[in-house]
């Protein structure tokens, strides 16, 4: 039995974001972080890996020093690492992104037990959109928004978050669970983890790697494979800064002034 | 039937919106995405269309739609559709656009909506956008919008004369703001959060003349691969903050008393008829629950007055807020961002300047 766990490293949009003039986003200026929903997602795998004793993958798609994310989640107890990364797979909308997530998850082999979790949403795109793109793709039930997981011997029960309570379903395995931050509260790495995690397998999956999945083809995947293009993006819009004012009584008094109250 | 073909865009027209019901109720955000696809349905001139699915449900609500914009609705009756599964609807609403070919599909980015829509468009072949702010088809329409809210230089910049559908979206936490197209591609499909575009009046002439059409689906019980075991609603009554006409919110700014803090938060809003709203450092704190909190991943308000107590301006929390008519701050950092976004702020310590504000308030309504 296998958990294969998506991550995605993002820009840390909480600290300093820099916009260039041009309407695009200085990445070069950010710092890196692992996206936070996929910590979820990999701390749900590495619980069903105490419960049963199933192999851990953690798969990325990104430029090569995304290495360096994988290494800390082995670090944390994933078994192994997938790099996807190539040229080719540049410039990939939601739809572009999980055709090669999901032959990548295909090489890696989905065996009938297997689970497949992904984050909720990642910060830096925003879509929440990539998880059950990779479902459909992969042709398996998703969960979206899952907050408990349970096993069971003929699939999981799963606990799925909505607005205002929840819904409790009964799903087949292989499925694919997408994992937002009160499933579980992720783990730090350990120190033996951080000793080990250089000797772990990584294997980096290029175009001619992925290039025989029927998923993979040059207009199915990067820039050219992807339905939506961005067409213009700009900084929102900053809007004047208001009025201070000295008092709470000042206060009162405009906003009864202007019909406020 | 011909077969389908994602990229033969001049086979597909009309504007769906995806009506989303739950417990035979349709949900709020149908209206709101109705309004929205009439502008769009008349600059194109063509039908604009409500999807209802569900079982057995009130065909007075289903007609309603009409009261709201709709020319027709396609309401899919099973009772294996009755409550939500990703596996059903999602084969009945892509059944349905192979069949029909609408140029636009509409679906609230609620829990269920941002389930459904991303499997949908995989399946369909075409791109979909998330969470947008704005929806324009015409060029001019989308030029004035940019005049607003963009640095773009509108008059030296080259658009293109089509009816692509014109995607505009936060993304990065709202630190950039992206207009997103799907040229190639049919249908066009985007995502709406509850609460970002506002319900037209109901018309009762719409409602009278809306053509149903009852569909009965190709659906059976092997195509869902999962099972509903309980739908549970929490006990206690949902804050509706989207709704309200005041959202009084609380930040970490109340955590010296958070108790105090929230009671005289409640106090103010009672005071201003409105409701109690919080920033996620105060759902993460379990101060208040989740569903009171506002912002990029909790709700999107834009009551007539929203007063921030306590809370610094991160830009998730003012995704949330940020077009309220009026913006009250109170914040003991003069320097603190939420000052920017406001129309009168306040600096001062919240456990001091509310009491003052709760007493000064109600002696003016007590006035009036
Ligand atoms: C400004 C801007 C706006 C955009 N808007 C859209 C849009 O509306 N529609 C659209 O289709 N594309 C859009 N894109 C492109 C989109 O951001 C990228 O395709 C991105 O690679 C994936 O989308 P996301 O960040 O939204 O991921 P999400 O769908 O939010 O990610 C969900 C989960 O999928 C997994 N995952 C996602 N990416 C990876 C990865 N590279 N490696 C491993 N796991 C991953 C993770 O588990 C993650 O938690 C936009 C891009 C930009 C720059
Ligand atoms: C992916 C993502 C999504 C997010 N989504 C949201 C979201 O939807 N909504 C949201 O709110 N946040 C969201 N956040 C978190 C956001 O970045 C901020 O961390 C959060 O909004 C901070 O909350 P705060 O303003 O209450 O707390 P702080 O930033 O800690 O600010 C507290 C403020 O209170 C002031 N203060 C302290 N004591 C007093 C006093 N006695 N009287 C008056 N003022 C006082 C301080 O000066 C300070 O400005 C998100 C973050 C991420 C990464």
């Amino acid at each position: 039995m296998k958990a294969i766990v998506c991550v995605k490293q993002v820009p840390d949009t909480q600290g300093k974001v820099a916009v260039k003039p041009d309407g695009t986003m200085d990445r070069a200026a950010m710092a890196t972080i692992t996206n936070p929903d996929d910590l979820n997602a990999v701390e749900a795998a590495l619980q069903l890996k105490e419960e049963t004793g199933c192999e851990v993958i953690v798969v990325t798609m990104g430029p090569p020093p995304a290495e360096g994310m994988l290494r800390e989640l082995m670090a944390r107890g994933a078994d192994r690492g997938v790099l996807v990364s190539g040229r080719e797979f540049g410039g990939s909308d939601t739809f572009a992104t999980s055709q090669i997530l999901a032959a990548a998850v295909n090489k890696i082999g989905v065996g009938p037990e297997d689970i497949v979790f992904c984050g909720r949403q990642a910060i830096d795109g925003d879509t929440a959109q990539v998880g059950p793109q990779i479902a459909e793709k992969l042709h398996m039930p998703q969960v979206t928004y899952v907050t408990e997981i349970q096993k069971k011997a003929d699939g999981l029960v799963v606990k799925r978050m909505l607005e205002d309570g929840y819904m409790e379903m009964k799903v087949q395995t292989p499925c694919l669970l997408t994992c937002i931050k009160e499933l579980n509260q992720p783990r730090y790495m350990s120190v033996p983890g951080i000793f080990e995690c250089y000797a772990k397998p990584l294997d980096i999956f290029d175009y001619n790697a992925l290039k025989d999945d029927p998923l993979i083809e040059t207009d199915t995947i990067g820039l050219k494979g992807s339905p939506t293009n961005v067409y213009k993006s700009f900084a929102p819009p900053v809007k004047g800064a208001g009025m201070m004012v000295e008092s709470v009584s000042q206060l009162v008094g405009i906003l009864n002034d202007k019909h406020l109250i | 039937m011909a077969e389908y073909n994602a990229m033969d865009t001049a086979a597909f027209k009309g504007v769906w919106v995806f009506c989303e019901q739950r417990e035979g109720a349709i949900q709020t955000i149908s209206y709101q995405l109705l309004s929205e696809g009439r502008k769009l349905a008349n600059d194109l001139g063509v039908e604009l269309c409500g999807v209802v699915m569900g079982s057995e449900v009130n065909e007075g609500y289903v007609k309603a739609l009409g009261g709201y914009g709709a020319d027709r609705v396609y309401y899919i009756d099973s009772p294996l559709l009755k409550t939500y599964t990703t596996d059903g609807y999602a084969k009945v609403l892509c059944d349905l656009v192979q069949d029909k070919k609408p140029e636009i599909v509409l679906i609230g980015a609620t829990n269920l909506g941002r389930d459904l829509g991303p499997r949908c468009a995989a399946r369909l072949h075409t791109g979909l956008t998330a969470d947008c702010t704005h929806l324009d088809v015409d060029v001019e329409k989308y030029k004035g919008f940019l005049r607003e809210t963009s640095n773009i230089d509108v008059e030296n910049t080259a658009f293109e004369e089509n009816t692509n559908l014109k995607m505009t979206r936060p993304a990065f936490g709202g630190h950039l703001m992206a207009t997103i197209i799907c040229p190639r591609f049919r249908p066009q499909m985007s995502t709406v959060r509850p609460g970002v575009m506002q319900t037209q009046p109901f018309d009762e002439a719409g409602m009278n003349k809306v053509v149903i059409e009852k569909i009965t689906p190709a659906l059976t019980a092997e195509d869902i691969h999962v099972q509903v075991l309980d739908v549970k609603k929490s006990a206690r009554k949902m804050v509706d903050l989207i709704g309200a006409d005041v959202v009084v919110s609380v930040g970490r700014g109340i955590s010296a008393d958070p108790k105090k803090g929230i009671a005289l938060a409640e106090e103010l809003a009672g005071a201003l008829g409105g409701v109690v709203g919080a920033s996620r450092a105060v759902t993460d704190a379990d101060w208040l629950p989740s569903d009171h909190q506002v912002g990029q991943t909790g709700k999107t308000v834009h009551p007539r007055i929203y007063v921030a107590l306590g809370i610094s301006g991160a830009i998730q929390h003012l995704a949330g807020m940020q077009d309220s008519e009026t913006i009250i701050a109170v914040n003991k950092n003069a320097s603190a961002p939420i000052f920017e976004a406001a129309t009168y702020g306040v600096v001062g310590d919240l456990f001091k300047v509310l009491p003052d504000l709760i007493k000064e308030i109600k002696a003016i309504k007590a006035a009036q």
